[in-house]
């Protein structure tokens, strides 16, 4: 007789594995990136395929250490992405040890010693960030004019000669690339009003800086519209749910309004926070990471506004002017308590599962 | 207790339903089966008859291995309330009652009844009730028992049990939802016997005495949808509803907060929230051995996936091989490279073991799925607690954290996590994007737990069968030294009081023996001999009771086993000694 | 000099305090809770088979209270090593092969013809599960039997045999490579 083959139900699946999650992630931060590259030169792209290649180098030697299927686990792009998002979050032009050496950490210390995909506490590529940051705080700052006000301009070459060398091609360094038309050196939009605010002026008066445009850093409100767009794919695929982007950004707006009709010379205004800076980038691609974020519907909803709420209050009273890596990282040590105590009613049950037993 | 009745039915009047958290919307194929009218099978030469079709207790057998049996002969009797009988397909030849692969994922063998046809299908005499309206309902329930039906939608559980009911009812639900992928059985019958489903439901109704009656029906089948509400039309009480396309709204508990936003209590039944539900191919089962006086011997199975080339549906006898279904649709060996055959949808279903596995009472559908239809799950990677799972999952748990527990088979936190409520819907499963079989894992801990609670019991047992044995091993010791020791205590008394004590005692006795007997040799001139050899006699009695004294009394003091009535020997003699 | 009386005084007044409190919360908190050998003979299989040494699962509960080895328990197993390592806290061992070995459930089985009724087997069973009389037929109450082993030996004919307890569907635990066709279609990667 013929033998017969198993499997257990269900044996219909979706056809949607991690790889294809990730991949899709990996997608949806195009439009960002060319954002990005039309404001700011092609830095951002150096970064990325630098970032890219240290991951895979990275985990495929550990995979072949730890004794695992290496080509199977770097097909599921978890690394891919975690390079990707730590190359789009640092300043485009900085050194390539930067990338390599905070791509080496997310990868091998932050996932790959915690256990692999799965098992890390903290989102990979947001940990390297702050490694990075603490590390190498003036290479981690010197980001760049937009190009419109940007006394030098840089090309393709110039880029990857500054990141391998410190020289565009001309012999310019970096710093002489942050000048702006106005002669000053320039920085974050942030970063500019921070630094206004403490030497005593409005956030009115720090706007009339030449890098902003009306209420937004010229170019930022771009880019975060890109990264808003594929954001908003990922949530039309179904890749990530409402509930973190969601409530991430609602609270932070609201906590921002809050402040903002408090003393608007003192607090800026919702949108600036919302289109400056990395808060779309922190909603839509770091806070949804599954692995380190909460995992139960109310739970995401806690986890996300809990960060919105960490990045106005590290943005308006804590020394970095930007924050969503410190508040992500967080919030990542407290998902198992926010797990625990957000768990659904079942179905058939009075109260909540583990509490009627 | 349901004050929400009103606005139930309000809301079903206007089509304005509730929903189950979670659900998943996996392609449908449908129309690969339901096209075509459900086909009659030729009789087959044998057909193989499990004993137990049901959750509960198989009957007793009535026939034996050469018995000629005719159509609808019951085989075995209900004689547990838990129990359902089964009948013959077929008239012909009980040739053998032996174990014969089941129509469980296991395959282990199970009792069945093994019968060669006789080609001729002659059926028993049938025994309709004329008017169910005038019989009563224990009768009725009596009758849906001895025909054999139970559950037709899945689990199997004994109509006639659901149907004795007591409890006060609101809702008679009737469950045409069939909401996995590929199956129609459900669908073709409405579409074909809907009059014969809603005499069904009359008998039911007369049954269970419900407030309403609600129909269900999910909005991909309109045709079906349509023969239900025309069956249904004179009937004020009966309303047939469309509900949403959504796995697995066919669920009962999923169904119930669909159509009443009503939640079964855990570990309840779905009387407890005042509804039952039925299948509408049970409906028909009913309606069939009422009406007709039919046991159910046969029922609409799909034959359906890529794998057959002309997929249809069929009335199969329960006992047909699946080899045989395989042969009626047409099965296309080039589309598998490895044979898989599944038992149920794709969602559900499970694969068989063997070819000769019988259609059962729960068998709805033989789903054969090319190789690149419903491939087999690549090697489960690492969850990356996405909890795409607990999105999709209609009872709310946590896939993730079930997963995990019963993976570390850390039992005890799984079941707090209500590992029990899980429906095994299979929807989790069906999105994880790690592939990881979720659900494999859930059975697997829940039969741990199963067995693990039930060899539990049966330590407690051992344990306490041991412990009242050595409790009476040592009581039996205590009271047998307890003896021995009040016998010694009663001889060294009666010793001690006596002054001279045993020896004394013999000594007189032989005194006076001596005594008699130089007395007696005086008279031995004068006297008869008779006398003579009596009183010897009587002299060789009291030395046989001397001996046995003192043999009991060295035991005692040794402690030994002593001989079980010697303590009384003791006494007796010591009373003989005294007497003499 | 007064100083240090005062110390002294301080220090005596103060353990005296500690002292009281701790020997109040003592009595006002006492947990009352499973004596340990309670807890251990809970997870000891109750086979009573004596092949950890001891007479009985309760001996040996008492042994590994007082600290003997937690992997003599052959029936039991790795599961029971298991829940004992988490009870005791000491690590867990593998099965100590000088007792036994883990195998399948089985139950003693009397071959009735062949029995001669000397009740040596009766005396043997730990838990009672054998029924007969002297010169009378004996038989196994399968439902009672453990499957401890300790009746074969004394039977001066050998007419009980060890058999493997049968599994039925209802008892099956989903582990498809024990079905008879042998497939093992779940591939599970660690």
């Amino acid at each position: 007789m013929t033998m017969l083959s198993l499997s257990s139900s269900p044996h219909h699946h979706n056809r949607r594995d991690i790889g294809q999650v990730m991949r899709l992630v990996c997608y949806a931060t195009i439009p960002g990136i060319l954002a990005n590259v039309w404001f700011f030169g092609f830095g951002i792209l150096i970064q990325v395929v630098l970032a890219v290649i240290t991951a895979l180098v990275t985990e495929g030697v550990i995979m072949e250490l730890r004794k695992k299927k290496t080509e199977r686990v770097l097909k599921d792009y978890s690394a891919v992405l975690a390079a990707l998002l730590l190359a789009i979050s640092i300043p485009p032009l900085a050194p390539w040890w930067v990338i390599v050496i905070g791509t080496f950490f997310s990868i091998a210390v932050v996932k790959q010693l915690y256990g692999g995909l799965g098992y890390n506490m903290f989102n990979p590529a947001m940990a390297g960030y702050v490694m990075l940051l603490i590390s190498f705080p003036m290479q981690m700052t010197s980001w760049l004019p937009p190009l419109s006000i940007a006394e030098q301009s840089h090309s393709l070459w110039d880029a990857i000669h500054t990141i391998f060398t410190g020289f565009t091609s001309t012999g310019f360094s970096v710093e002489q690339l942050k000048v702006g038309v106005d002669g000053t050196t320039m920085a974050t939009p942030l970063d500019e009003v921070k630094t206004a605010l403490l030497q005593g002026y409005t956030v009115t008066e720090a706007k009339s800086h030449i890098m902003f445009d009306g209420n937004y850093g010229k170019g930022w409100l771009w880019v975060a519209m890109a990264y808003l767009l594929g954001g908003l794919f990922l949530i039309k695929t179904k890749v990530i749910n409402w509930h973190i982007p969601g409530s991430m950004l609602a609270s932070a707006a609201l906590l921002s309004l809050f402040l903002f009709l408090l003393d608007g010379d003192q607090y800026a205004s919702p949108l600036f926070h919302l289109f400056n800076g990395s808060l779309i980038v922190g909603a839509f691609f770091i806070a949804t990471d599954p692995v380190s974020a909460s995992t139960t519907s109310k739970g995401r909803i806690i986890f996300g506004a809990a960060i919105g709420l960490w990045v106005i209050i590290i943005r308006n009273w804590g020394g970095y002017p930007d924050a969503i890596a410190f508040a992500v990282l967080i919030m990542n040590m407290a998902v198992p308590l926010i797990d625990y105590y957000t768990q659904p009613r079942t179905y058939g049950h009075k109260t909540k599962a583990s509490k009627d037993s | 207790m349901f004050a929400n009745y009103d606005k139930i039915i309000e809301r079903i009047s206007l089509n304005q339903l509730w929903d189950f958290p979670g659900g998943v919307h996996p392609p449908q194929q449908k129309t690969l089966s339901n096209q075509a009218s459900i086909e009659h099978l030729q009789v087959e030469k044998t057909y193989y008859v499990p004993v137990k079709q049901h959750i509960g207790l198989e009957g007793k057998l009535l026939v034996s291995e050469g018995d000629k049996v005719l159509k609808g002969q019951t085989l075995t009797t209900s004689e547990a309330p838990f129990s359902v009988p089964v009948h013959a397909p077929t008239s012909g030849t009980v040739t053998k009652i032996a174990n014969h692969v089941s129509a469980h994922p296991s395959g282990i063998p199970e009792l069945t009844v093994i019968i060669d046809a006789d080609g001729q299908d002659t059926w028993i005499e049938l025994d309709p009730v004329p008017d169910y309206a005038k019989a009563s309902k224990s009768e009725l329930i009596e009758r849906i028992c001895d025909a054999g039906i139970s559950g037709m939608g899945g689990a199997g559980f004994p109509t006639h049990i659901k149907t004795n009911n007591s409890k006060p009812l609101e809702f008679l639900i009737i469950n045409g939802i069939e909401c996995e992928p590929y199956i129609s059985s459900d669908d073709r019958l409405m579409r074909e016997h809907a009059w014969q489903i809603r005499q069904g439901i009359d008998i039911l109704v007369h049954i269970l005495q419900p407030k309403q009656v609600i129909v269900a029906v999910e909005d991909n089948k309109p045709e079906a949808l349509e023969t239900m509400s025309i069956a249904c039309q004179q009937k004020i009480n009966y309303q047939v509803v469309s509900v949403p396309t959504k796995y697995p709204a066919g669920g009962e508990k999923q169904l119930i907060q669909v159509l009443t936003s009503r939640e079964v209590p855990a570990n309840g039944l779905p009387i407890d929230v005042a509804c039952i539900m039925y299948n509408v191919a049970t409906c028909y089962a009913i309606a069939d051995a009422i009406v007709e006086g039919k046991p159910l011997i046969e029922r609409v199975v799909t034959l359906t996936g890529q794998g057959f080339k002309s997929p249809k549906n069929v009335w199969a006898r329960l006992g047909t091989p699946i080899q045989s279904l395989l042969i009626y649709g047409d099965y296309d060996e080039s589309q598998q490279s490895s044979p898989r055959f599944i038992m149920g949808g794709p969602m559900m279903g499970f694969t068989m073991t063997s070819v000769l596995t019988p259609i059962v009472k729960i068998s709805n559908c033989i789903l054969v799925p090319a190789d690149d239809e419903l491939p087999n799950p690549e090697d489960e990677r690492a969850c990356i607690r996405c909890s795409a799972c607990s999105d999709v999952c209609p009872a709310s748990l946590l896939p993730q954290q079930l997963f995990w527990y019963s993976k570390a088979k850390e039992l005890e936190k799984a079941e707090e996590y209500n590992l029990f409520d899980c429906i095994e819907c299979g929807a989790c499963a069906y999105v994880c994007p790690s592939e990881i079989p979720l659900v494999h894992y859930y059975r697997q801990a829940k039969a741990d737990i199963r067995n693990q609670k039930e060899e539990k019991e049966k330590s407690d047992k051992a344990k306490i069968r041991f412990e009242a044995r050595k409790a009476r091993l040592l009581k039996e010791k205590e009271h047998r030294e307890e003896k021995h020791r009040l016998a010694a205590e009663a001889r060294k008394a009666s010793l001690s009081t006596d002054g001279g004590g045993a020896k004394d005692k013999i000594a007189a006795a032989l005194a006076r023996a001596k005594a008699k007997k130089e007395a007696f040799a005086k008279q031995a001139s004068n006297a008869p001999h008779m006398t003579d050899s009596a009183e010897s006699e009587k002299t060789k009695a009291v030395s046989v009771s001397e001996i046995s004294t003192e043999v009991a009394v060295s035991q005692t003091a040794q402690g030994a086993s002593p001989a079980k009535d010697g303590p009384e020997d003791d006494t007796a003699a010591n009373k003989e000694t005294t007497e003499l | 000099m007064t100083l240090t009386v005062f110390a002294l005084a301080a220090i005596a007044l103060l353990a005296l305090i500690f002292g009281a409190l701790l020997g109040f919360a003592a009595i006002r908190f006492k947990v009352e809770g499973d004596p340990l050998v309670d807890q251990i003979d809970a997870i000891l299989p109750q086979t009573q088979c004596g092949q950890c040494g001891y007479p009985g699962c309760k001996p040996y509960a008492e042994a590994i209270a007082n600290g003997d080895d937690i992997n003599k328990c052959p029936p039991g197993g790795e599961s029971t090593i298991k829940e004992l390592s988490a009870l005791m806290g000491v690590e867990a061992k593998p099965l100590d092969a000088a007792h036994g070995v883990e195998d399948v459930k089985k139950v003693a089985f009397i071959r009735e013809d062949e029995c001669i009724g000397c009740t040596k087997c009766i005396q043997a069973c730990p838990v009672d599960a054998i029924l007969g009389a002297a010169k009378q037929m004996h038989t196994i109450l399968i439902d009672e039997c453990t499957g401890c082993d300790l009746c074969v030996d004394p039977c001066p004919v050998d007419c009980i045999d060890m058999v493997p307890v049968d599994v039925d569907s209802s008892h099956w635990e989903w582990k498809f490579n024990k079905v008879p066709v042998g497939d093992i279609p779940i591939r599970q990667m660690s």
